[in-house]
């Protein structure tokens, strides 16, 4: 498209006319102009708080002052402090999450596996199972929660049915244990497993399967052979989107937890920002958990990750 | 059409080593709901054979070819590969592969390990190296390490054909596999498969829906129609004496004219069409008395601008020229011959052109390349299907 010749004496001359080049600038500016919202918002709401809970995480309480009183300082020794008290907390959140992810995708493949490849001639059941799968992102975050509460609860119909068969003693609980914290989570970020895998598997071509049997695959083996690696960036997707959030959720530990063995840092935080006016504190196990949570991501992307992603 | 120069050449030297197995269809049907896509099928292709399954599309003969993978299964009758019962196997548990239409190469899988997947399936220890050598006979060992997207239609339906061939079963099954290539490659790859089934000995079953195809490939071929087979037989046999208006039409072009039988002598059927006389050979008829159509395949035929002089054993007609069309090696005619219809033949670009549009013509050919068929028959059955 390009309408630059080399002139005999060596010199690129650009043949276009003064109004086309105006044309192509004023087109290059239109994509800068384009960017400048997004990014505006992005700095706004993005680096700009960053910026701020990074300063923040950094303050000092000076001698004497009231509560919520705190300086502009250099203070990494808050880093310290919040991780020496914390640790266990952040350690613990981790480990919900991994459980909760895992659990997610052993639901959550088959679900996702069935509306999209076993139900694929059946279009109306296949709408209505995604429906269904859906439907619970209609009601509050928080409502679901409380539901659970209600159902894992000692009165509740599973506590006295587990209690009656043994399976948890008589004098067991379900709510306020890590095991109802961790349904809680599994069952609240299920769909973000489910959704991203149902994608990929949507897009299968069934007749890969075919060949696979053709060539001596059982339908056990087709499965490990062909169809989990190739739905494996569905997996990889949905297994981020499940385990960011986790980890730094607060909501399920809060309601469906107990104050001794089942606080994720979430509340950890929320309680230094809101209860004890702990600012600086508060920053920095927000920076801490933020930066662990790109450092995990990270590592699992290059152990794990499709070319797509990096 | 290019019938029969292969003839000789294709005859291996030695004889094909026997890996392959008989394969028996026995009663075969299959109903998709209401609609019946093979009815009541027998069929017996012996070991060794390159077999080719030949119809348009909607036929049934993909879906014969999925029964017999196990893809599909029958709603009645009975598959017998090498005299074991199998119809009730799943797919992964015969010693049949196919290669597909479409490929079907693993996409997140190199080409050496797509080569490999049978064999190591099968615990096959040598897996690497037979898929190794598989990959060195279609000539495509220096590309074992690129992914199937990387590679060209023709190079993918090699990987296709590799990965199908070196497990070394009992029937192989071809489903259109050169039905995406272009006419060159194609050509090539016809000339290319039909090498490797007389090396190897496997009993091939081509299906396609390209009359050429089928005959410059296979032993035997099978033309089917609506779920049957119509006839059954070397292709040469099937080209020269088709014995229903659907193989005579499909095959190849054919020019059919309905007529009365009004005699028999010599061992030729008299019979009467449109005020003139047309003598078969009483074998080479379906019918021998009553109504039938008459059948002569345009290359049969010799086109005249001058009465030709009466000569025994040869029929006649005289007709208007009423279309010419150039091809390049051929120019091609179509003679309106009164009380009968459109009759084409050609003649070969040889210097002047025989006749001209508008030309009054006779035609002539030798009585024993007629052929007679049925009366019932529907004289335009199987024209421009594929």
């Amino acid at each position: 498209m390009s309408k630059m010749v080399m002139t005999n004496k060596g010199k690129i001359a650009d043949l276009r006319s003064a109004d086309e080049i105006k044309a192509e600038r004023r087109k290059g500016r239109t994509g800068v102009y384009l960017v400048v919202p997004g990014m505006l918002v992005l700095f706004l709401f993005f680096a700009l708080p960053v910026i701020v809970l990074l300063s923040m995480s950094l303050y000092a309480r000076p001698e004497g002052a009231e509560i919520g009183e705190f300086v502009p300082a250099l203070e990494f020794g808050n880093y310290v402090t919040v991780l020496s008290a914390y640790w266990s907390e952040l350690v613990r959140s981790f480990g919900f999450a991994l459980i909760a992810t895992v659990l997610a995708l052993l639901i959550g493949y088959p679900m996702a596996y069935l509306v999209a490849v076993r139900l694929r001639q059946h279009g109306l059941l296949q709408g209505i199972l995604l429906v269904l799968l859906i439907a619970p992102f209609f009601s509050s975050f928080i409502l679901r929660t409380q539901a659970w509460k209600q159902i894992l609860a000692d009165e509740g119909w599973v506590a006295q049915t587990l209690k009656l068969i043994a399976v948890l003693p008589a004098d067991g609980h379900l709510t306020a244990t890590p095991f109802a914290v961790v349904a809680g989570l599994t069952y609240n970020f299920l769909p973000f497993m489910v959704l991203p895998i149902y994608a990929n598997l949507g897009r299968l071509d069934t007749r890969l399967l075919e060949a696979s049997g053709d060539l001596y695959a059982s339908p056990v083996t087709s499965f490990f052979k062909v169809t989990l690696p190739l739905s494996a960036p569905g997996v990889f997707a949905g297994t981020l989107l499940t385990f960011i959030p986790a980890a730094g959720d607060y909501v399920n530990a809060a309601l469906l937890g107990n104050n001794r063995n089942t606080t994720m840092i979430g509340q950890v935080i929320d309680s230094r920002f809101f209860k004890v006016i702990d600012y600086p504190g508060a920053a920095a196990l927000s920076f801490v958990l933020m930066l662990s949570i790109l450092i995990l991501v990270t590592l699992y992307i290059r152990r794990f990750g499709t070319k797509e992603l990096m | 059409m290019s019938t029969n120069t292969a003839e000789t050449s294709r005859k291996p030297t030695v004889p094909p080593r026997s890996e392959g197995a008989d394969l028996e269809l026995k009663g075969i049907t299959k109903r998709f709901a209401e609609f019946i896509a093979v009815k009541d099928l027998d069929l017996t292709v012996p070991s060794g054979t390159f077999f080719a399954l030949l119809g348009p599309s909607g036929c049934g003969k993909s879906t014969t070819l999925r029964m017999i993978a196990g893809l599909d299964a029958p709603s009645e009758g009975e598959i017998l590969i090498g005299g074991k019962n199998v119809t009730s196997l799943p797919s992964h548990q015969r010693e049949v592969n196919t290669v597909f239409q479409s490929y079907a190469l693993f996409p997140h899988m190199t080409v050496l390990e797509n080569v490999a997947f049978g064999l190591k399936r099968k615990k096959d220890k040598q897996a690497m190296e037979k898929a190794r050598e598989g990959l060195k006979m279609v000539e495509l060992d220096h590309l074992a390490n690129r992914r199937p997207e990387q590679l060209s239609g023709g190079q993918q339906q090699r990987v296709a054909l590799a990965r199908a061939l070196v497990n070394r079963p009992q029937v192989l099954l071809l489903d259109e596999p050169l039905g995406a290539l272009d006419m060159k490659l194609r050509r090539q790859m016809q000339f290319e498969l039909k090498a490797i089934q007389t090396e190897v000995g496997l009993t091939f079953i081509h299906v396609t829906h390209d009359q050429e195809e089928a005959m410059t490939m296979a032993d035997v071929v099978a033309v089917m129609n609506e779920g049957r087979i119509e006839q059954m037989g070397a292709p040469r046999d099937l080209y020269e004496l088709p014995k229903t208006a659907f193989v005579a039409n499909f095959l190849g072009k054919s020019n059919l004219m309905r007529a009365q039988v009004v005699g028999q002598q010599e061992g030729l059927i008299e019979a009467q069409t449109a005020g003139c006389k047309v003598l078969i050979p009483v074998e080479r008829a379906v019918q021998h008395e009553g109504d039938i159509v008459i059948g002569v395949r345009p290359e049969k035929l010799h086109l005249h601008r001058e009465a030709p002089q009466e000569s025994t054993g040869y029929n006649e007609l005289s007709g208007q020229v009423i279309d010419v069309s150039f091809t390049g090696t051929t120019t091609e005619y179509l003679i309106e011959v009164p009380g009968i219809g459109r009759i084409g033949t050609f003649s070969q670009n040889r210097g002047q052109q025989p006749a001209q549009m508008g030309d009054t013509v006779y035609l002539s050919w030798d009585s024993a390349h007629s052929f007679g068929l049925a009366g019932d028959e529907v004289v335009d059955a199987g024209v421009d299907q594929t």
